[in-house]
């Protein structure tokens, strides 16, 4: 499975695999990456998606496959060698070394003049605004500063290929957050091409232009964040993008915009559309926030209208999430924007409500 | 109960505890050294003059202060026999452990560098052997070295010698008695330092374009200079005042500042010159110590 980017491939990753002893790290994976994108590797842990970041880096040797880098292949390039960079996971910063001294390190070896050096330093130093504490040695800085002397000191060779391995993951919320924007201003200023590791995929989908899904080794799905959670191709993509309300059913009737979907456990579902590729056993896969949910009985043959119970309710701050058990014996799980302070319509656990959904918010899979 | 103590009771008694043990057993003992080396030696028992007696009164104690005088040291910087054994021993103990690290780095990183579970069995590779007593390690050694000993006997076998050669009582016996004794003093503290190394930095290192020789002297290096520096002392400190290998092992021509000492004790009888050879030996001891202490702190200060 090749997934071609739009513009010429800048990273052309050809069915390479890696093991370790019997265990298959990365299974014949393909992928062509264009300059200047923004790439995450997105999967659960175990599933290969640092592995294959080791191996651009060439930390890892390929058992099989190439990696193209501008049309060379820099599979068995030794890393010191290659023209590409990483931002290690808990930073790597040398020790004995000043913020100044981490940084200039890579020129230092890429033997760049003196005054050269001060410069790129420097630049990067204000790209990342550690202005101040060039001087400082890693433990006089908190880890959000560590993180940026890393970022700093990883773009400072100006790599064609910047890996991220968890940049953020050492960081608290609120910070991981302010710093997932300054990375994307970062690469958008630069024009770099970036492709970071991460398990957190709200992570990925806020940096990313791009996401590849990995599950065992091997690319499940490579998409842009929105077709990713609203188009997931596989019932496991669904599962792990997200959250999602999953109903097993059989494809009753095929009309072009108006699919209907016998369940057991909740009626009949219609969606307004079914890859051609499905079989009749399938899956009907709703998105929490895609239901609306009401105190008003109504009509039970308004389409995808639903009667149940409510379950529980939680309240989240932004959203609220309540569980329904459908008459049919289906749990939906729902979220609803607190659009105003007073909850008016406050929900009671137990009490009959009433969920629906439009058919064009149905995603049908194959079971 | 006052609620703003910090400190139980327990606790502060720990805290002051490293001092109270080196007031009685480092502080009072040299207390005693030094005032012996201020005495002059006696046909006595103790053999020397003045001895402080409590019972004596204010003016006998006065009497004996004003007898007690630096001649020993003087005598000490105007011979050479002990001039030349400060500077063997300073020699010796130099030389042993520049040869203590080069061979004890190599062998620490190797140990690094082992798989895990192979680290734990070559750790008792190095210690096993200090199980033996030390004494007769050496004594072992007197056997191999000797003149029809273990060594001659494999080289005329081999057919490398035609007839034995002279080991025992030479500087290279020392040596090697030294630096045999003294190795596990220098591989921990470097093994220690080295198995702790991040290699996540090395491959910083090879990331930002360091090949794997650049790496370790970048990197590996520096990092293991406080390993270096306690190994170092650990060695360089006894060394100095090492008597059983050199009287066992060395010639006797020359001799290092323990041999001069014990000499002095118990062959002369001379406590009093014995006693400021110590002292002089700690003062002389205290240099590398202070050296060490600076170099810490400026390290620590420049964090």
């Amino acid at each position: 499975m090749t997934v071609g980017a739009a513009k010429t491939p800048l990273l052309r990753i050809g069915s390479v695999v890696k093991r370790f002893g019997g265990f298959t790290a990365v299974d014949d994976l393909s992928l062509d990456i264009a300059a200047g994108e923004f790439f995450a590797l997105l999967g659960p842990s175990g599933c290969g998606k640092t592995t294959l970041l080791r191996m651009l880096a060439g930390f890892e040797t390929p058992d099989a496959g190439a990696i193209h880098l501008d049309g060379a292949d820099i599979a068995h390039v030794l890393p010191h060698e290659r023209p590409v960079n990483m931002m290690f996971q808990n930073y790597a910063l040398f020790p004995h070394l000043t913020v100044e001294g981490n940084i200039a390190f890579g020129l230092k070896r890429a033997g760049l003049p003196k005054d050269e050096i001060a410069a790129r330093v420097a630049e990067v130093v204000a790209l990342v605004r550690l202005e101040g504490l060039e001087k400082r040695r890693p433990d006089q800085l908190s880890g959000g500063q560590r993180q940026r002397v890393a970022l700093a000191r990883s773009l400072a060779r100006r790599p064609r290929v910047l890996l991220l391995d968890e940049p953020l993951a050492a960081l608290d919320k609120k910070l991981r957050e302010s710093t997932q924007a300054e990375l994307l201003d970062v690469q958008r200023r630069l024009g770099m091409t970036f492709i970071i590791v991460t398990h957190d995929q709200e992570e990925a989908m806020t940096v990313a232009d791009r996401i590849g899904v990995m599950n065992k080794g091997r690319l499940v799905q490579v998409a842009p964040p929105r077709e990713l959670y609203e188009a997931p191709n596989s019932r496991w993509i669904a599962g792990f993008v997200g959250d999602i309300n999953l109903i097993e059913g059989q494809v009753a009737a095929r009309q072009a915009g108006h699919f209907t979907i016998a369940t057991e456990h909740a009626g009949t579902i219609v969606a307004s559309h079914v890859p051609s590729t499905a079989t009749s056993n399938v899956c009907a896969a709703i998105r929490p926030e895609k239901i609306r949910i009401s105190k008003e009985a109504s009509g039970e043959s308004a389409v995808n209208t639903f009667s149940g119970n409510l379950t529980s309710t939680g309240f989240l701050g932004g959203v609220s999430v309540y569980a329904v058990k459908l008459d049919g014996g289906a749990v939906l799980r729902v979220a609803a924007a607190n659009a105003t302070r007073a909850s008016a319509d406050g929900f009671v656990v137990g009490q009959r409500v009433t969920v629906s959904f439009a058919p064009d918010d149905v995603v049908v899979l194959d079971r | 109960m006052s609620g703003r103590r910090i400190f139980t009771r327990p606790a502060r008694l720990a805290a002051i505890a490293p001092y109270l043990w080196m007031a009685l057993f480092f502080l009072v003992p040299f207390g005693f050294v030094l005032k012996i080396a201020l005495s002059q030696t006696a046909i006595a028992q103790p053999p020397y003059v003045p001895v402080f007696d409590l019972a004596a009164g204010w003016e006998a104690f006065k009497a004996g202060l004003s007898a007690l005088s630096f001649d020993n040291f003087k005598l000490l910087a105007s011979d050479d026999l002990y001039i030349f054994s400060y500077v063997r021993s300073l020699v010796v103990a130099v030389t042993s452990t520049a040869i203590l690290l080069l061979i004890g780095y190599p062998v620490a990183y190797g140990m690094s560098r082992l798989p895990q579970r192979w680290q734990p069995i070559a750790m008792m590779l190095v210690i096993v052997p200090f199980w033996t007593s030390f004494l007769i390690r050496i004594y072992a050694w007197i056997n191999v070295l000797q003149h029809d000993g273990l060594l001659n006997k494999a080289l005329l076998a081999l057919g490398i010698i035609d007839k034995p050669l002279v080991w025992l009582s030479t500087d290279a016996a020392m040596y090697l008695g030294i630096v045999y004794s003294y190795f596990p003093f220098m591989i921990l503290p470097l093994y220690a330092t080295l198995s702790k190394m991040d290699d996540a930095l090395l491959e910083a290192a090879a990331d930002l374009g360091a090949s794997r020789l650049k790496a370790f002297w970048l990197v590996t290096f520096p990092l293991s200079l406080p390993g270096i520096g306690a190994g170092v002392l650990l060695c360089f400190i006894p060394i100095v005042g090492e008597f059983v290998i050199p009287d066992l092992l060395a010639g006797s021509d020359r001799m290092m500042i323990g041999q001069t000492l014990w000499l002095e004790f118990f062959t002369n009888k001379d406590w009093p010159v014995a006693s400021a050879i110590a002292v002089v030996l700690l003062v002389v001891l205290l240099v590398p110590l202070l050296i060490y202490e600076k170099l810490q702190r400026r390290h620590l200060e420049q964090r």
